[in-house]
């Protein structure tokens, strides 16, 4: 029983693969090694940075085939964080569009520079800090998290998925409701850091790695 | 309902120990960044933020373990600062478990290390300390510069040209501190907070002057900051972080509760 945090080259992957260790007593790997990802159990696609830095890294790292092949598979539960969700879209107005990996279907996003608070005041781009995630669907990843239970978001893009049935989770910010919590099958993609969200994020990493789905 | 307005205790660390103690009632080690970093987790702090003053580099070990173990049992955001001179050290404490480092003198010493530490780590975890003072006498129109060295360090530096030309460097959060009302307990200097807040499209944390919690409510409402950081207040039980979050919250202020 191993879980992936597969690592190809894109940030500081420390923080998710502790939080996992904090949760489970399965063997936790931060790996790039093709037979160790086929060969886990559960995988973590983590994503920080810029969105054509982090493509650009999973086709150079020759992880990007294997990536596509275990999405099409879908053998295995996989955790999408932070720009992990984004990269599953069809792709991102990030540097330019950028053509992500397609597995959902939908685009990401940039917040307007000009979106203001109630008060008039100018809202702040990345979304930083801590907000409100309302379930849209029932998930088995939301089991003991309260309906707008806060997480830790940092981001200046934001998924906005196609289906319905795919979107999970939704925070409001400015005048957008952005999907922050998006999947189908054995895949959930969250735009915020479970891994840095205390007892909640906690407890998405906890539900995620006794996650069963039906595939 | 949206995002909520951030409290940061911060940790003045020296070879591994809280520096000017803690005084938490029922705490088994005062000196200990571990427990006192999971006391202010247990009541609900948004993030922390560790400032490494050790003098030897011998000793920054330490700290470094330090950081691995905070990381290992506090899942909130977690940043460092104080002796972040090059990309190695940035490295290290990311890898240690840091989620954001935050720069000071060496972005003043040498701003493109910014740019640099940006590209390569990405401008979420690059957050760029600012050490403000007011330059102008009382009649004049107001005007800060950055200082360096606590305070004692004239640049020239325009403290608002500085904060723009850092995040279109790549700073992804601005730390500001009003050197005039560090330690005073008499409130932020809410001019420049506002001021270095509206000019930045990203998120500025008030730091410097914090003695009670009409303070931390001026902080966001006046000065427009997204997050507060203080120290003392929280350190020696004058104030625990619910009492502020909740006096934050009846005064219109969102935040985590």
């Amino acid at each position: 029983m191993t879980i992936a945090v597969i690592d190809y080259g894109m940030g500081n992957l420390h923080s998710v693969a502790k939080a996992l260790e904090h949760v489970t007593h399965e063997n936790v790997v931060i790996t790039r090694d093709s037979r160790s990802i086929r060969g886990a159990t559960r995988l973590v696609l983590p994503g920080q940075g810029a969105i054509r830095d982090c493509m650009g890294e999973l086709e150079r790292t020759e992880l990007r085939g294997l990536v596509d092949e275990l999405l099409a598979s879908q053998a295995k539960p996989l955790l999408g964080i932070c720009v992990g969700q984004q990269m599953l879209m069809d792709a991102s107005e990030e540097n330019g569009g950028i053509e992500c990996l397609g597995f959902l279907p939908g685009r990401v996003r940039h917040y307007s520079l000009n979106m203001h608070a109630e008060d008039d005041t100018r809202l702040k781009v990345p979304h930083m800090g801590w907000n409100q995630v309302t379930q849209r669907h029932d998930h088995a990843l939301w089991d003991g998290i309260d309906d707008g239970a806060r997480f830790y978001f940092v981001h200046s893009y934001y998924v906005d998925a196609e289906r319905d049935g795919e979107v999970f989770g939704t925070t409001r910010y400015g005048n957008v409701e952005a999907h922050v919590a998006t999947g189908r099958e054995a895949v959930f993609a969250v735009q915020f850091h479970p891994e840095k969200s205390a007892d909640a994020g906690l407890r998405l990493l906890e539900n995620f790695v006794n996650w069963a789905p039906a595939v | 309902m949206g995002l909520a307005k951030r409290i940061i205790p911060c940790l003045d660390v020296d070879a591994g120990r809280v520096v000017k103690g803690v005084n938490f009632v029922g705490i088994r080690d005062a000196g200990d960044p571990v427990e006192i970093a999971k006391r202010y987790n247990q009541q609900g702090a948004d993030e922390i933020t560790f400032l490494d003053i050790t003098a030897s580099h011998q000793d920054r070990d330490t700290t470094v373990e330090m950081v691995e173990r905070i990381a290992g049992e506090v899942f909130i955001p977690l940043t460092v600062g104080g002796g972040i001179r090059t990309c190695d050290d940035i490295r290290t404490m990311l890898n240690a478990g840091a989620d954001k480092v935050s720069i000071n003198t060496a972005a003043v010493v040498n701003p493109d290390f910014v740019r640099e530490a940006a590209e390569r780590f990405g401008s979420q975890c690059i957050v760029v300390a600012i050490d403000a003072k007011r330059v102008s006498a009382e009649h004049e129109p107001p005007r800060w510069e950055i200082f360096t060295h606590g305070g004692r360090k004239p640049t020239g530096l325009d403290a608002i040209d500085w904060a723009r030309k850092m995040v279109d460097y790549g700073a992804g959060e601005l730390l500001l501190t009003s050197m005039d009302r560090d330690g005073t307990k008499s409130g932020f200097d809410l001019g420049v907070t506002r001021a270095i807040s509206d000019a930045v499209p990203v998120p500025v944390i008030a730091s410097g002057g914090v003695g009670n919690l009409d303070h931390l409510v001026e902080g966001v409402l006046k000065g427009a900051a997204d997050a507060v950081l203080a120290a003392s207040i929280f350190h020696f039980g004058e104030y625990t972080i619910p009492d502020a979050k909740r006096y934050m919250a009846e005064h219109g202020i969102e935040m985590r509760l």
